[in-house]
């Protein structure tokens, strides 16, 4: 990696690339690749071409051996995306200490309660498996971790078990020993097969967690409702799937919903309660944020529960309205009311926002890489500060992500799945973002390139960035990575002077 | 410290004999006064029953269990001396269903080795489960491991397949970790025709037939007393046997790198000696409804 001579000789006008040029891009980037990894990677590349159905790229492909890819495992999905945040449970990272190490307190995932008495959030449980568990295997210690964290932390609502790799391959019997220890300690225990090896990302680890969560949760809802013990609720229930609650994201989104009139009866899984989960199919809307790690729990509640979903977007003033109004649609015109209330009540501190920092945003230029849902989702958001897209691509999305990308980013996007370090590094050096907005394994290659960077991911330790709270922090956080007096200083003088 | 060892390990089916040839081998070779260690590699922990008059009651693997990892072991504990001053270790293992045994071979195998048990050695035999299930029981045969592999077989068809089975893995790690088969052990079931067809098995797979171990009530009687015939009766023709094939061994200078074959060719070799009947044969049969016919195998 060479980083350019100096941060104020790049172009701040670059001519923008046609679509023709990125095509020719995009096989220049390839052409140091061996054959057969070149055959494979040139699938995951490509332009967005206006009035396409999807974006031309192939996804949710096992990565190049060598790409140095951003990818996560199935443990990685499951327990730090989806059950991680499940607040009052205390999730076990069932195997070597490793994986429960690393992946302690990753996500920022916001929560309301006491640690280490009614809440686990931020802390890392594991069962430490030595060679001796593996040899005679671990279900005993399962099944005794179980029984002492019941009588150190009593106030727990429930246990998962999170399987890390070896689980899968010495065979252990999970579920044998969650169903004996929920009868041990009276609580939820949910056994998740989601050994890392399993999938190609974290993406088959957030649809195992789903369906542990149909096949351990949901069968209590089903058993109360048969006993007639499910409260009858409101024609106003509604459930927010699929947000993390990043840095307070939940909380922001909530009080739109709530001054709206809705009853926001669940959060999944930010800031979420086991009960919460159980009691969600008695829900009248499922409200799903992040699609790709959560469409398949809101789709069997649709076929079991008869309950629809919607898929909303809140960041930026623009989605944020839209998305209110798509909502409210789905209940009476009490609520549609609301709806235009809401967003005419936030016009004013949105417009502040905009009237800031839109000057000093309009035209920068974005790169994005992230997960599953944000290389789509937070692209209106930079529009509403005046801002352009030249490329985008996830690290694990599927093709219908893909396909919903198309309604967000213009024609000439360059798109790229699971990017390589290599190939972002050389798209960004051709194409000269003003800004790359991508996760932690990224940030300082370029911030070293002087390049300004935000963490997509975390929010760079900031946040919220949804609804309109989060917009005024997002637009704040951009004009400091865009316009920081940083940059200017990162030049080298003696060698412009030799020019 | 190894460099003057000879590393050798018995393979074959499961239940055709291996712990009873070996430790009978063994016995033959410690009476040429051969200073050897056998290593159970088996969870069943009976690899050392004969020599030691008694089933192991320490295992590696279960004393490391019970004590918390096997850094907590004391080599003398689980090194055991049997007939002959014979050294005997069991490696042990989880029950069946549970864990993972192949772990438990690779632990236990590496724990000698970093606490000096292959030291003051002429030999040293593995004695490996039945099937090569997972790597775990390849370990014994890898890099500086056993050099020498020999294969308890019989002339019964699924005893050869394993035979032939077992040359595949041998010849897998023959480049990477310079393993040899040494040859093929016929433990005899009396079968038709037995001597010839293990000879041409031999030569097929590139390899020696070794010996020719007849079958005789007398290593039964021993067995039950827990002894090796060489040991319960000395004079009787079937130590005799067990003497030669030690004897066999020791002088053995014939490893090769075996040349498997293919399933179809050994069911050839099978219907060339008439234990198999030809594809046409086995056609009518089938059209006919006709029973197996009774005795072959």
């Amino acid at each position: 990696m060479t980083p350019p001579e100096s941060a104020t000789l790049i172009d701040e006008t670059t001519a923008e690339l046609t679509t023709v040029d990125k095509k020719a891009l995009i096989k220049e980037v390839l052409e140091v690749y061996p054959d057969k990894a070149k055959k494979k990677r040139e699938k995951h590349l490509n332009v967005y071409e206006e009035g396409k159905s999807d974006c031309g790229v192939k996804s949710n492909i096992k990565s190049v051996p060598g790409s140095m890819t951003t990818r996560g495992c199935a443990y990685a999905g499951s327990k730090g995306v989806v059950w991680g945040p499940i607040k009052d449970m205390i999730h076990i990272s069932h195997g070597p200490v490793g994986c429960g190490y690393y992946s302690w307190s990753g996500r920022r995932n916001y929560y309301i309660g006491t640690t280490g008495i009614d809440t686990f959030g931020t802390m890392q449980f594991t069962s430490d498996f030595q060679e001796r568990d593996i040899v005679f295997g671990g279900d005993k210690k399962l099944a005794k971790l179980i029984t002492e964290l019941e009588e150190l932390f009593p106030l727990n609502r429930g246990v998962s078990i999170q399987s890390e790799c070896p689980i899968g391959l010495i065979g252990d019997d999970i579920e044998a020993v969650a169903k004996k220890s929920a009868k041990e300690i009276g609580k939820t225990v949910v056994p998740v097969r989601c050994e890392g090896f399993r999938g190609v990302s974290q993406s088959l680890g957030h649809h195992i967690a789903n369906d542990a969560v149909r096949d351990w949760v949901f069968p209590q809802y089903d058993k109360a409702k048969k006993a007639g013990e499910v409260p009858s609720g409101t024609p106003y229930d509604v459930a927010i799937i699929g947000d993390y609650n990043i840095g307070g994201d939940a909380w922001s989104s909530r009080i739109l919903l709530e001054e709206i009139g809705l009853r926001v009866v669940a959060q999944w899984s930010g800031d979420g309660t086991l009960h919460e989960m159980i009691n969600t199919p008695s829900v009248k809307l499922n409200l799903v944020h992040c699609y790709r790690s959560m469409n398949y729990i809101s789709r069997h509640m649709e076929e079991a529960y008869g309950i629809p979903w919607l898929e909303y977007n809140f960041f930026g003033p623009t989605k944020i309205a839209e998305s209110l109004r798509e909502i409210a649609a789905k209940f009476d015109e009490t609520i549609q009311a609301n709806a235009e209330k809401v967003i005419a009540k936030y016009e004013a501190q949105t417009q502040a926002v905009i009237d800031k920092y839109r000057p000093r945003l309009e035209g920068k230029t974005v790169a994005l890489m992230v997960g599953g849902l944000r290389p789509r989702h937070v692209v209106p958001a930079f529009y509403d500060l005046g801002m352009k897209l030249i490329g985008t691509g996830y690290e694990f999305g599927h093709n219908d992500d893909y396909k919903r990308t198309t309604h967000y980013v213009e024609n000439g996007t360059l798109i790229y799945d699971d990017v390589s370090a290599y190939e972002f590094e050389q798209f960004v050096k051709e194409l000269k973002p003003d800004l790359i907005a991508s996760g932690i394994k990224e940030k300082y290659v370029f911030q070293k390139m002087a390049l300004p960077f935000r963490q997509m991911h975390s929010w760079d330790y900031s946040g919220p960035y949804h609804g309109y709270d989060g917009f005024a922090i997002f637009a704040r956080d951009m004009d400091l990575a865009l316009n920081s007096p940083t940059w200017s200083l990162i030049g080298t003088p003696w060698k412009k002077a030799e020019r | 410290m190894t460099d003057n060892i000879r590393q050798i390990a018995f393979y074959g089916k499961g239940g055709i004999g291996k712990s009873t040839t070996s430790q009978n081998t063994i016995a033959g070779l410690a009476e040429l006064g051969e200073r050897i260690m056998i290593v159970g590699c088996d969870p069943k922990a009976d690899s050392t029953r004969l020599m030691l008059h008694s089933k192991a009651q320490t295992t590696i693997l279960h004393l490391a269990a019970e004590r918390g990892a096997v850094e907590d072991l004391e080599l003398e504990e689980v090194l055991l001396t049997g007939y002959k001053d014979v050294k005997c270790v069991e490696s042990g293992g989880p029950e069946p269903g549970v864990g993972c045994a192949g772990r438990g071979i690779i632990t236990a195998i590496n724990f000698l080795e970093e606490n000096g048990a292959y030291e003051d050695l002429d030999f040293v035999s593995y004695d490996v489960l039945g099937d090569v299930v997972c790597g775990g029981f390849a370990m014994p045969i890898r890099e500086g491991k056993a050099q020498e592999i020999y294969i308890v077989t019989s002339g019964e068809m699924m005893a050869m397949y394993a035979a032939n089975n077992i040359a595949r893995g041998i010849l897998k790690y023959a480049h990477s970790g310079g393993v040899r088969l040494g040859g093929l052990i016929c433990n005899s079931r009396k079968v038709d025709r037995e001597l010839e067809l293990i000879e041409t098995l031999a030569k097929r797979l590139n390899t020696q037939m070794i010996h020719f171990v007849p079958r005789d009530n007398i290593v039964q009687h021993a067995e039950l007393r827990r002894m090796t015939v060489i040991e319960y009766a000395p004079d009787s023709a079937q130590a005799e046997e067990y003497r030669t094939l030690a004897r066999k061994i020791k002088e053995n200078t014939k490893l090769t790198i075996p040349t498997p074959i293919t399933m179809d060719e050994l069911e050839e070799l099978l219907v060339e000696f008439g234990i198999l009947a030809g594809e046409e044969d086995y056609q009518k049969a089938i059209q006919e409804g006709v029973k197996a016919p009774v005795g072959v195998a």
